[in-house]
């Protein structure tokens, strides 16, 4: 069945996308462009932007200005159901008067396309539920209706799918296997996916590419990897996983590496993974990079080095162990220490020094809002 | 979302029929400044005796009267019987359950005239006399399943955990009840007496039915209308429509707050 | 509301059926046996009354228990013009009402549903009506209506009416007094059903394809039916019953009599009970037959 759905996605452009509503800026012009075949994820707290955004592409809010083109077409001003545009509704929005079947063959009849009860009944399948088709969806469970929701999209083969967080209400376990599955189906359909999400694990999980969102505009995008690995604002640190963050004036910068003076410490990051060499810059290392030390380890110019602090609180998670670490004058440094068996014998209020590698740093455009100091 | 209907067509539509429904009402207030003399037809004049003096017209004052007394006696009522019923049909489990919501849904679909002849003929097979209180009677039964209907939504809101916390906190059956499930509920109950008293206070078919020699405010006006209703009787009602609307309004205006704050949040 | 609000639903378990179960009883009997004193034997009485013969003594008013089923002919022979123009009337009524009613539960109800004190206002117009009585403003309607009143005067001076034309007593008056005191009743049922209508399931529609149209007719109003059926269920019922509006003294003539006209003329001025309880039973007859099958052609199959 998978023939039936082999027609290919299209490129998505938005220029300049502006939405203002009533006191607040929504979405602050917004550039975006996502290539056909693409599964894009829009990453965000709520409030962002990112379901404004996606609400102008399906043409159900009018932006204040700029435009947006699907496969090169501008379809700014045409309405919903105009638009080669199908969404997976955050809380499904299937039709409760209509069987399941009724609800997927819907956009067919609409666009009065042959054989509609036939395409519902392969799209059902595909996502594995022909047999409930002449259910009613208050009838089915929460992760057989997102199925259908899906298939109620996806029957249209439309240029582009989107996807309105429409996981949220799933529980855990539900909501990894319907990752999967989805993930599955869009290399399968080939068509151009663009996820809303506030989850940034199930953003890194599926996304080709994630753009990272905050106050109406895109803040960094890029692969999953390269924006765990190398943050450029501090709200891209925070947001994807957790960092600790160090703010110092610059105390020498050249082609390969840039250090900071941070209270008397010498703080350095690779000149490729840093974003600013002047004034104050942040320098950044993700939890799990860092280690700590019974011992103040060696001096290595590859290696920064803090200390000496103390162990103030130690959580299990399961695989991995999640230490707070107080140094005097410099503040709290979080450490996650993989749980492999064999993790050092510490206990709270323990002394030790913290360390990571040189090449683990990443430095940042901006400063951390409102802190000079340390963050988690 | 935008509608092209909804942008002017529908206003414009609204605001012509809200005015379409307001021209009687305006009427009725204008004639009651009318200077007449018996019929209150043509307008002859500013006048504010007939709202200073009301009971000059003895008959409309007594019906006034009468009135008031029937939609206060049939509300109290009423409103307990319906109360404990909704109570009832929510929290409990029973047999005939579906005969009790048939029992209570028929006086609903059964047209005025029928309740009141029906009833009309049982009093003259009992051999009682009409007069206010088989009105009163009579009331009670068609206000009933109103009241039940809508404290049993307002049941249906109520939390069962509540009245789970309160026994668990060491109040007995009857402490839960008005500690906790009246207060609750109380909003419903006023909603549904304030519904049964209008009903009971405007209506007029039941009541000829039931009501021998005794007029009420409505039995009056029917009867008042074959030689020309005086413009008291416009007063009355001008004075009952402007009493209820204060009422609304402040009960709307209050929820309203209540509904932007969550709103806004 | 009420037919909705009456509808099944799912009981509530309680914690201690044997204890709860009595009390559920001592809940339940005042009011069941109050409405079954006061309004189902009522209707008993009044079939009682339709067989009864007029009494042997010969006095006026006077009646025994009998078997006179020819008390229905008597009336569906005397009265069958009365009783098809109650329905002809209700339904034209309703049918008007509905199309009249609808826009304006719509407005309020998705609209103006994020301006609550808008919203509250509207409400409050819809409602108005009630707070005067239906009396006064019917006959504030055959003021207006009247035949030297200014309404038709300028409507005459500017031809649109001819000059030994009325109003007053026709069929149009009738069904438009009819249309006027029954609006809010279609209003209020249809509000609430569109007040719960989930606008992201019309997005949905929008995004499937549907213009606004069809979005509309698939999913707007389908989703209010049972608001549409509750409104029309309110206005049909107590119209068929009616003889205020169609009364000489307010807006209809003798030419306009309904079935209400005539049981109140027969019980209550010329005292022939049996052919008033038989009009009455066949009334009600007629309405549990209407509805029920109204119920459950709307409820089981769908209506688009």
């Amino acid at each position: 069945m998978s023939a039936d759905f082999v027609a290919g996605g299209q490129d998505l452009e938005l220029e300049s996308i502006r939405k203002e509503f009533p006191g607040f800026v929504a979405v602050d012009d917004l550039d975006l462009k996502i290539p056909a075949g693409e599964f894009f994820a829009l990453l965000g707290p709520s409030g962002c932007g990112k379901t404004t955004t996606l609400r102008m592409i399906a043409g159900l809010e009018t932006p204040s200005a700029g435009r947006i083109l699907i496969g090169g077409n501008d379809v700014t001003d045409q309405k919903p159901h105009q638009r080669p545009v199908n969404t997976v509704f955050q809380n499904y929005a299937l039709f409760p008067h209509m069987s399941v079947e009724e609800n997927v063959a819907f956009g067919l009849k609409q666009r009065k396309v042959d054989n509609p009860q036939q395409r519902a009944q392969a799209a059902l399948e595909m996502v594995e539920l022909q047999h409930l088709a002449a259910r009613r969806p208050q009838q089915l469970s929460g992760g057989q209706q997102q199925r259908v929701a899906l298939a109620r999209a996806l029957v249209n083969r439309p240029a582009l799918l989107l996807l309105d967080e429409p996981l949220g209400a799933l529980d855990l376990k539900l909501r990894r296997q319907m990752q999967i599955e989805l993930k599955a189906i869009q290399m399968e359909v080939g068509l151009t996916f663009l996820h809303v999400t506030h989850d940034q694990e199930e953003a890194m999980d599926m996304a080709d590419t994630v753009a990272v969102m905050n106050h109406g505009h895109i803040e960094q995008m890029g692969a999953p990897e390269a924006l765990y690995d190398r943050p450029k604002t501090a709200f891209v640190a925070r947001f994807l996983g957790q960092s600790n963050i160090f703010v110092g004036e610059v105390a020498e910068a050249d082609d390969a590496k840039l250090a900071i003076n941070f209270k008397g410490n010498r703080l350095a990051a690779p000149a490729a993974r840093v974003q600013k060499t002047k004034g104050k810059v942040a320098i950044g290392v993700r939890p799990e990079k860092t280690s700590f030390h019974p011992e103040k380890p060696a001096s290595d110019p590859a290696v920064n080095i803090l200390g000496r602090g103390t162990i103030t609180d130690i959580r299990f998670t399961g695989v991995s162990n999640q230490y707070q670490i107080e140094i005097p004058e410099v503040g709290e440094i979080t450490v996650f220490a993989q749980n492999v068996g064999k993790s050092p014998v510490v206990e709270l209020g323990a002394e030790v020094w913290v360390s990571w590698k040189v090449e683990h740093s990443f430095g940042l455009a901006d400063l951390p809002t409102g802190e000079e100091e340390v963050a988690e | 979302m935008k509608l092209s209907l909804g942008k002017y067509l529908l206003p414009t539509y609204v605001a012509l029929t809200f005015a379409f429904l307001a021209i009687p009402i305006i009427y009725t207030f204008v004639f009651s400044f009318n200077d007449s003399i018996k019929s209150n037809i043509i307008w002859r004049g500013f006048t504010l005796d007939n709202w200073l003096d009301v009971c000059n017209q003895q008959e409309v004052c007594d019906a006034f009267g009468n009135s008031v007394i029937v939609a206060v006696s049939a509300t109290v009522v009423a409103t307990i019987l319906g109360t404990m019923i909704a109570i009832a049909l929510v929290r409990y489990r029973f047999r005939f359950r579906s005969a009790t919501n048939l029992l209570l849904f028929l006086p609903l679909a059964t047209p005025e005239v029928v309740m009141g002849a029906g009833l009309a003929a049982q009093f003259l097979d009992f051999g009682w006399q009409k007069g206010l209180p088989t009105v009163i009677i009579a009331h009670t039964m068609f206000t009933l399943s109103f009241v039940v209907v809508t404290v049993k939504a307002r049941v249906a809101t109520l939390d069962p955990a509540l009245e789970e916390a309160g026994r668990d906190l060491y109040a007995n059956a009857a402490q839960v009840f008005w500690r906790i499930t009246f207060p609750l509920l109380l909003p419903g109950i006023l909603a549904a007496a304030m519904l049964a008293f209008a009903l009971s206070f405007d209506d007029f078919i039941i009541t000829q039915f039931n009501s021998g020699a005794v007029d009420t405010f409505p039995k009056f006006v029917y009867t008042a209308a074959a030689r020309g209703i005086p413009a008291e009787a416009n007063v009355i009602g001008s004075f009952v429509f402007l009493v209820a609307i204060a009422i609304v309004l402040v009960v709307q205006i209050r929820s309203s707050r209540k509904q932007k704050k969550l709103i806004t949040k | 509301m009420a037919f909705v609000a009456l509808g099944p639903q799912a009981p509530v378990a309680s914690q201690k059926p044997t204890k709860t179960g009595r009390v559920a009883l001592y809940l339940l009997l005042p009011g069941l046996f109050y409405l079954g004193l006061f309004f189902l034997t009522p209707l008993f009485s009044l079939i009682l009354t339709s067989l009864k013969a007029p009494s042997a003594t010969g006095v006026i008013g006077r009646y025994d228990v009998a078997l006179e089923i020819g008390n229905y002919g008597y009336a569906l022979g005397q009265y069958a013009p009365q009783i098809f123009r109650s329905f002809s009337f209700a339904l034209i009524a309703t049918v008007i009402a509905l199309a009249v009613s609808y826009p304006i539960a719509y407005f309020i109800g998705v609209t103006a549903r994020n301006r609550p004190l808008l919203k509250g206002m509207l409400l409050t117009l819809v409602i108005a009506p009630f707070f005067i009585s239906m009396l006064l403003r019917t006959f504030a309607w055959k003021q207006i209506f009247s035949n030297d009143s200014w309404l038709l005067n300028t409507l005459k001076d500017v031809g649109l009416m001819g000059a030994d034309s009325y109003i007053i007593g026709t069929d149009f008056a009738v069904i438009f007094g009819l249309v006027y005191n029954f609006i809010p009743f279609m209003t209020l049922p249809i509000y609430a059903s569109l007040d719960r209508l989930d606008l992201r399931l019309v997005e949905a529609g929008q995004d499937l394809y549907a213009n606004s149209v069809t979005t509309f007719r698939k999913i707007t109003f389908p989703l209010s039916l049972p608001g549409v059926i509750s409104g029309t269920l309110l206005t049909f019922i107590p119209i068929s019953g009616d003889y205020v509006v169609a009364s000489r003294d307010f807006l209809g003539s003798t030419d306009t009599a309904m079935i209400g006209n005539v049981v109140e003329a027969n019980f209550l001025r010329i005292q022939d009970y049996p052919t008033a309880s038989a009009l009455s039973v066949l009334l009600m007859a007629a309405i549990v037959i209407l509805v029920s099958a109204y119920v459950r052609r709307s409820g089981t199959e769908d209506l688009l």
